[in-house]
């Protein structure tokens, strides 16, 4: 198939520029995730979300609208339960997690057990992203990256150290509360790309590969974003093109970038 | 009359209902320059959250320049150097450039990005700290005594009136301490900044600094060295070997002439 002949197709164009948005913000925010050790967030929200669309389901609505306030819901709830109840943050993240997923087997069950709908959301189904959530991926992806943008130094400088941002006069629970909810729009809009299983994995495979190249902050941040760009579109072409299930060969292309990227340093270092 | 650059007033800090801080009062004025010592466990880390706001009180009242710390709002005046940060492991990304550079934040309005003159500022306080030439390297990849400078330099960069600095020269040589502690005199000397350098250094402590604030968990001391070293009531609290080597070591500060401390 000729290359120009490929893009012609509307569901693949839409694929690729919902899909690219999405990359650039996992990416983005991955890289403070990671750095902040709160990689796992993705996968307690993602559970999250599995809940949110079986009720969505359920309700016959649309699961991006009913997972969004969710999924909002329940990041809160991880902040509140680390900063409130005094446990850890990967513990209060296994709390949501599994509440999630119970959630999400219940209300299946409910709704007469697990249909191809919910399939399609637990492994991605980009490739029959509709026109209307292509606009709204796009629109949640460009004010959450603005937002990253005007509070990049605010990031920056909690992720360095939190006492030090606090005792310059950041707000840093202000910040951080933005910082989850921001997390929690953006594991909402990628399920469609990688699906619910498997979006933690965009979140923190650019930025790991980053982080073996890039000797700067900023540089990690555009590495991990080219990365995780070239992952997607790649991922898209390649798994229509050779038939092949679109998250999985997005997360597979994110782990030999990974590899290549590890390679690199090894050679760079040696 | 001046303002006075900290004043706390009665603060008592408690966790799991057992008292950490109690009783403590005392006040900071410019161009005091104290070592705040005690034992392991004494609450000196936790008095300086609580008055860098970092932790509530249980009861009490922090003002700094006058202002009640819930109502602080000129985060500029302030420098604050941890023991340690995200950016001095090997893996974290951050060059010295953009760690220094994070120093700026307390005196910029939304939103907070830099422009030139912020990267001339970073570019000044690194030249001082012959760290120039290291401005694009990774924090993590520096030595412990390079990493404490770059902790300085972002402490310093926005020019504060009170220094807040806790166990600062445990990873440094002695070379490299003594280097420290000349940085910081100029500071105290030439700017009048106010400092306080948390410490369980006892014995050092007073070579450098001008006064002694020593918690165990409430105030057993706060005052000048020659009170100090007077003090027939620390005789009996230290003992009269450990006043005598913190006073030797005081008489050994520059700034201070000999002879006018009683115990040597």
């Amino acid at each position: 198939m000729e290359l120009t002949e490929f893009f012609r197709y509307g569901f693949l164009q839409r694929a690729l520029i919902a899909g690219s948005f999405i990359a650039i913000l996992c990416s983005t925010l991955g890289v403070f995730l990671v750095l902040r050790r709160f990689s796992l967030i993705g996968d307690g929200l993602a559970h999250a979300t599995f809940g949110s669309v079986a009720l969505a389901l359920l309700l016959r609505m649309s699961p991006l609208y009913v997972s969004i306030p969710i999924v909002m819901l329940c990041s809160l709830g991880i902040l509140k339960l680390t900063e409130r109840a005094r446990i850890y943050g990967d513990a209060a993240i296994g709390v949501v997690s599994s509440l999630g997923i119970a959630g999400g087997v219940m209300l299946s069950s409910m709704a007469g057990g697990f249909n191809i709908d919910l399939f399609s959301y637990l492994f991605g189904s980009i490739l029959s992203i509709s026109e209307a959530e292509v606009y709204i991926s796009i629109g949640l992806s460009i004010f959450v990256l603005l937002l990253i943008i005007f509070y990049y130094n605010e990031l920056l400088s909690i992720t360095l150290d939190e006492d030090s941002a606090k005792a310059s006069g950041i707000k840093t629970e202000s910040i951080n509360t933005m910082f989850v909810l921001l997390t929690a729009v953006t594991v909402v809009l990628s399920m469609k790309v990688v699906g619910i299983m498997l979006i933690s994995a965009l979140l923190i495979f650019p930025a790991v590969t980053a982080l073996q190249i890039a000797r700067s902050f900023k540089a990690v941040m555009l590495t991990a974003s080219l990365s995780a760009m070239a992952s997607v579109v790649s991922g898209i072409v390649l798994s229509f093109s050779l038939d092949l299930p679109t998250g999985a060969t997005i997360v597979l292309i994110n782990f030999v970038f990974f590899l290549t990227g590890l390679t690199y340093r090894r050679i760079v270092k040696a | 009359m001046p303002i006075d650059v900290l004043t706390v007033e009665d603060l008592s800090f408690r966790y799991n209902s057992s008292d950490v801080l109690s009783g403590i009062s005392f006040s900071i004025k410019k161009g005091d320059y104290i070592g705040l010592v005690g034992p392991n466990g004494s609450g000196k880390t936790t008095l300086v959250k609580v008055i860098l706001g970092l932790l509530k009180p249980y009861i009490g009242r922090i003002t700094l320049f006058g202002d009640d710390i819930a109502a602080f709002s000129r985060w500029d005046k302030i420098g604050y150097l941890p023991q340690h940060i995200a950016a001095m492991n090997p893996r974290f990304p951050a060059t010295v450039g953009e760690v220094v550079a994070m120093g700026l934040l307390s005196k910029k309005q939304f939103p907070k990005h830099m422009n030139r003159s912020d990267l001339a500022e970073v570019d000044r306080i690194l030249d001082l700290l012959d760290m120039k030439k290291l401005k694009n390297t990774p924090v993590g990849e520096l030595s412990g005594g390079q990493q404490q400078r770059v902790l300085v330099a972002r402490a310093i960069v926005n020019n504060p009136e009170f220094l807040i600095v806790d166990e600062p020269t445990d990873a440094l040589d002695p070379e490299m301490r003594d280097r420290f502690f000349d940085i910081m005199q100029t500071l105290n000397k030439e700017k009048k900044v106010a400092i306080v350098i948390v410490t369980h250094d006892t014995g050092n402590i007073g070579r450098y600094t001008s006064k002694l604030l020593y918690v165990d968990k409430k105030i057993v001391f706060y005052g000048s060295f020659e009170d100090f070293c007077t003090s027939r009531e620390i005789t009996q609290f230290f003992g009269e070997f450990a006043q005598h080597v913190i006073c030797h070591r005081h008489n050994q500060n520059p700034n201070c002439p000999p002879g006018d401390h009683g115990t040597d």
